[in-house]
């Protein structure tokens, strides 16, 4: 069965029992419910018209259930009938969709749930196996979220920047249990880019391109980290980065300059090299400097400090990173790498070791784990 | 069935006899360790035993109740606390000696010079939440 169709119509679907007239937290258990359904029947039984299925069976459970709670309240039961078909789909319904699951009175983990079943059509138990917590309480997380919006107009225009914050998220989260989250962040980004015309939106949806064009290479058979430099480039997807590239041209020349276009025109120059070697990291730092500029991130700063001591040697790159904080995440890992670079092997292996403890995962523990012992290895022979 | 932690730690168990800090290693022994323990955990979901598996960060704090509306104090970590745990996993077994079969496989992941590493794990019983039918 075709599990992608279900979730591009879940948007669509929950639009049109909006514009019927359920509000947003009893159209989206109906839809859920759908949803569950069709993965039951269809294989089976395939539907000639997948959407006009869903909104048939949506409803009808989104009448069960009105009904079941109107006469729970010993209420007249005022609930009834077939509806008049709702108006064809417009785009708005999915974007305003989009919007209002991002909505800022909502936690970015809460934000981010709501997407992925609102909007991304995922079921409950494919969000809580993502996420690494029991379905209960992902379906209370999401029904929770479902309440702190359900005040909230479904036309309320939001700010697209908490969109594209959840939209990243996800991609972060990258690939754990049955789902793919970048690649569905992916989808998401790129049915958002096609319904608004927004800078970032193109910007956004080039980073994640040019990122997951990289993601074969980026781990070895046995699961290890790969870094960028030692990454078999033949292994990068070209048809991502073409498409990414594309993608951000267009962006950057509307000259509305935002942080996930720069974070991408980097991508881009790691993208267009042939060998670690070729890499223009003068350009690089320039795209980092607007980052620092634009958004006055420490990540930002460090990632800048990499660069510099790659185009200007690792002396600069060490000066530009004393003026980080060193409790920020990874500088341990960066002030290794370049006292390395700088010929300091016993400075560099001890910081290794160093960050390897404070590494945030596994991978990368294993990753720092393996460079301490490299130049340990060095150092004894 | 009966579910068993298999505790790791970084500091308090008794000193294992292949006792050599991690990055003094090869890179290819510490590649061979993380394989080995990848294997284990793969091996026992295809048993049926695997439940769960975590490893945890060396840094921590201590935290307690201070009254009535006034903040946690925290504290810590402390150096001298004896007790680190690095790590577990939880398994689900139907015996207790299968349990110590286990566990002594894990304490075998190869280490410095290839050799097992003789690591001394820590196997709790879980206590269930309610009694079985036939206790009387």
């Amino acid at each position: 069965m075709d599990e992608s169709l279900l979730r591009a119509l879940t948007p669509t679907v929950l639009g049109i029992l909006g514009r019927r007239g359920a509000d947003f937290a009893a159209a989206e258990d109906a839809v859920q419910d759908a949803l569950v359904e069709a993965v039951r029947v269809w294989p089976d039984d395939p539907p000639r018209d997948p959407q006009g299925w869903l909104v048939t069976v949506a409803w009808r459970k989104f009448l069960d259930a009105a009904r079941a709670d109107t006469s729970r309240r010993h209420r007249e039961v005022r609930v009834d009938g077939e509806p008049v078909p709702g108006p064809a789909e417009v785009a708005d319904d999915t974007l305003r969709l989009y919007f209002l699951c991002a909505h800022p009175a909502l936690t970015p983990a809460s934000a981010v749930a709501l997407t992925l079943r609102a909007v991304g059509g995922l079921t409950t138990r494919q969000i809580a196996r993502a996420y690494l917590v029991p379905e209960v309480t992902m379906a209370q997380r999401i029904s929770r979220a479902k309440r702190t919006v359900s005040g909230i107009r479904f036309n309320q225009p939001g700010d697209v920047a908490t969109v594209l914050r959840v939209l990243y998220l996800v991609f972060n989260e990258g690939y754990s249990g049955d789902v793919d989250l970048a690649g569905e962040a992916i989808r998401l980004t790129r049915q958002l880019a096609a319904k608004i015309d927004h800078e970032e939106v193109a910007g956004l949806l080039a980073l994640m391109l040019l990122h997951h064009a990289r993601r074969p290479a980026r781990t070895g058979p046995d699961g290890r980290l790969v870094p960028l430099a030692e990454q078999d480039r033949g292994r990068w997807n070209t048809r991502l980065i073409a498409e990414g590239v594309d993608v951000l041209q267009a962006a950057l020349t509307r000259d509305r300059l935002g942080e996930f276009q720069a974070q991408a025109a980097v991508a881009a120059l790691h993208a267009d090299a042939r060998t670690a070697a070729e890499t223009d990291w003068v350009q690089i730092v320039e795209w980092y400097d607007e980052l620092v500029r634009l958004t006055g991130s420490p990540v930002a700063r460090l990632n800048r400090a990499v660069a510099v001591g790659e185009a200007e040697g690792p002396r600069a790159g060490l000066a530009a990173l004393a003026e980080l904080d060193p409790s920020l995440p990874r500088h341990t890992a960066v002030a290794a790498y370049l006292h390395e670079r700088d010929g300091d092997p016993v400075t560099a292996a001890r910081l290794y070791a160093e960050a390897a403890r404070s590494a945030p995962n596994l991978p990368e523990r294993d990753h720092l784990t393996r460079q301490a012992a490299r130049l340990n290895v060095q150092l004894r022979s | 069935m009966a579910k068993y932690l298999l505790l790791k730690h970084y500091r308090g168990a008794l000193a294992s006899a292949n006792d050599v800090p991690m990055d003094q290693w090869t890179p290819e022994e510490v590649s061979a360790h993380v394989q080995y323990m990848r294997d284990f955990a793969a091996r026992l979901e295809g048993t049926g035993e695997f439940v769960d598996s975590q490893a945890l960060s060396p840094e921590g704090t201590f935290v307690r109740y201070d009254g009535e509306g006034r903040p946690p104090v925290t504290d810590g970590p402390f150096a001298e606390t004896k007790d680190l745990i690095a790590g577990w996993m939880v398994i689900d077994v139907e015996t207790y000696e299968r349990a110590l079969e286990l566990a002594g496989e894990l304490s075998a992941a190869p280490g410095a010079g290839g050799k097992p590493i003789h690591e001394w794990l820590e196997v709790r019983p879980f206590l269930g939440a309610h009694s079985t039918c036939i206790t009387e």
